[in-house]
């Protein structure tokens, strides 16, 4: 149960004025179960790269495999790769048509073939997932605030009960507490029924506090591709191509510059206060 | 997909002719659009030919991106030649086979009207290649102005034109990703039935009208925040103003017509078409 890229590039309007080079002989291999982040500038591939993972852009070259076989072989079954793989857009709710919320999450497992009540039942769970309140599931999708919105698309795909997860920011727009909802959310689904999650985000702070793993993109290459701790070193070279490493590493990275012992390579807050804490026990109890 | 029509698309190119000004292209585009029907012989279009030639290779706009324009109208060339080719009875018969027959003249006439055509289609997409829909919509608003007078209300056409024009590329993005999203969400559009594909249009068609309509407004809201009220005494950040290089368009354009008119009609190397 993997993911895996092989030398994929992938080139937007090829052959015309408007050519451009989306995606850079990317290799990647995403075991099952694993929590990854995707973080990159504004037009350094993200999107485009997740969109290959169930076969919505063809590569131009390259190879995808998914659970070993090659997805780009001839009549390799489209539909079945696009059920495991749920993909949930940026600004889903612009994807919303239905009279209701609840009859818009039936839409995907109606599309899998299942049967009104199946369907139902599956809607019925993934809106519980999101934390949609049950007032609002017979109100029109258009109807709904942002918020409540967001819940109901991201439910829509959560309701095919994918085996892999890809959340292209789906925070962007929502305030810090619909925001930690969701990735709560997302973080606890992803422990209990071990489902591979990829998101896709801005926001360093939130990849360090969930991912097992960070994929930084430049100009459609893959620039890093390790434990958050273990890329967050690099801030520097981060800062370079536009991005920044969560602020906890700049104090840490401080506070030794200051001459004092803490370890640099912490992700969260939370864990900043412990080591920060540890170091000024230790200094006190040796002095 | 979508994207690949290129017909009324703009080619970013930098060339003599994308630099003239919109009015000089839009009128220089009718006039040859004319002068093609104001010629019947051989040199006429030898002429013409020459002419569009000559401006493409000044436009740096790749032919081949000009012939997949052509694409769209195929259909209706295959049936202007047929039309032309077996209607027409004049002169000498070529080839005869049950109903159909073939003369000279009608063979003559078709593959005139499809040479007419295909220059007609060349010729004005040509200007929509060099022309950004803005400097168009511009160009249009500046030659209409005379009909304020009659109480055509020329800037707010204009203005919803450019808006129309502006939108297309936005809502085809749009369609894009509702459509990506919908398949990622296991919808099909594109097997069944017409009447299962015209339903399946629904989760397609529903999001993308809500957005438009959203778009719409927040347009709106925008042009009434910056106090937008129509035309009257309104000025333009960069208005049209003639170059040396426009007048001297006009007089090759003026020049061109005068020639092949002369040239197409008088020359006695003719073949007749009408």
């Amino acid at each position: 149960m993997s993911i895996k890229l092989e030398h994929l590039n992938y080139i937007y309007s090829q052959g015309t004025a408007y050519e451009k080079k989306a995606l850079n002989d990317v290799c990647l291999e995403i075991p099952h179960g694993e929590f990854v982040g995707i973080i990159g500038h504004t037009g350094s591939g993200k999107s485009t790269l997740i969109q290959h993972l169930n076969g919505l852009l063809r590569a131009s070259s390259g190879e995808l495999y998914y659970n070993g076989e090659n997805i780009y072989r001839e009549g390799y079954d489209m539909r079945k790769l696009r059920n495991e793989v749920g993909l949930v857009f940026q600004y889903p709710e612009h994807q919303l048509f239905e009279i209701d919320a609840l009859t818009d999450v039936c839409f995907g497992p109606k599309n899998q073939g299942l049967s009104p009540e199946e369907c139902r039942e599956r809607a019925l769970e993934a809106l519980r997932l999101v934390g949609l309140k049950e007032k609002y599931y017979q109100s029109s999708p258009f109807e709904l605030s942002g918020g409540q919105k967001r819940r109901t698309a991201i439910a829509g795909v959560l309701a095919m009960r994918p085996k892999v997860l890809v959340l292209d920011e789906p925070t962007a727009g929502l305030d810090p507490k619909g925001r930690d909802d969701i990735l709560d959310q997302i973080a606890y689904l992803h422990e209990k029924s071990d489902m591979t999650v990829i998101l896709v985000s801005h926001s360093m702070e939130d990849i360090a506090r969930y991912a097992d793993r960070l994929i930084v993109m430049n100009k459609g290459a893959v620039m890093y591709n390790d434990e958050p701790k273990k890329v967050f070193e690099h801030y520097r070279e981060l800062e370079e191509v536009g991005l920044a490493a969560p602020q906890v590493t700049y104090i840490m990275h401080d506070l030794v510059k200051r001459g004092m012992s803490v370890r640099t390579d912490v992700t969260t807050v939370a864990e900043a206060a412990d080591e920060i804490m540890r170091t000024l026990v230790h200094h006190c109890t040796n002095s | 997909m979508i994207r690949d029509i290129t017909i009324g698309q703009y080619y970013p190119a930098k060339s003599m002719i994308h630099r003239l000004d919109p009015r000089v292209k839009l009128v220089c585009t009718l006039l040859y659009l004319v002068s093609l029907f104001m010629f019947r012989s051989i040199s006429g279009y030898l002429i013409a030919t020459l002419f569009l030639a000559a401006v493409i290779r000044i436009s740096r706009v790749p032919f081949s991106f000009i012939v997949r324009g052509l694409k769209p109208i195929v259909m209706l060339l295959m049936i202007t030649v047929l039309f032309n080719l077996f209607l027409t009875r004049n002169g000498e018969v070529l080839f005869h086979a049950w109903i159909f027959t073939v003369t000279e003249g009608g063979l003559v006439t078709a593959v005139y009207m499809a040479v007419r055509l295909i220059y007609l289609i060349i010729g004005s997409s040509l200007m929509t290649f060099t022309t950004t829909p803005n400097e168009l919509t511009d160009g249009i608003e500046a030659l209409l102005h005379p009909l304020n007078k009659i109480h055509v209300p020329v800037h707010e056409v204009a203005m919803m034109m450019s808006i129309a024009l502006r939108f297309i590329p936005i809502l085809l993005e749009e369609t894009d990703k509702i459509m990506k999203a919908q398949i990622a969400r296991g919808a099909d559009f594109e097997s069944g039935n017409i009447i299962q594909r015209a339903k399946s249009m629904i989760p397609l068609l529903v999001p993308l009208f809500v957005s438009a309509f959203r778009r719409a407004n927040d347009l709106a809201m925008a042009m009434e925040a910056r106090c937008y009220r129509g035309g009257e005494g309104r000025t333009k950040m960069k208005p049209l103003r003639y170059k040396c290089r426009d007048y001297a368009a006009y007089i090759v354009m003026i020049a061109y017509v005068v020639f092949v008119v002369a040239v197409g009609r008088m020359l006695p190397l003719h073949v007749w078409i009408f």
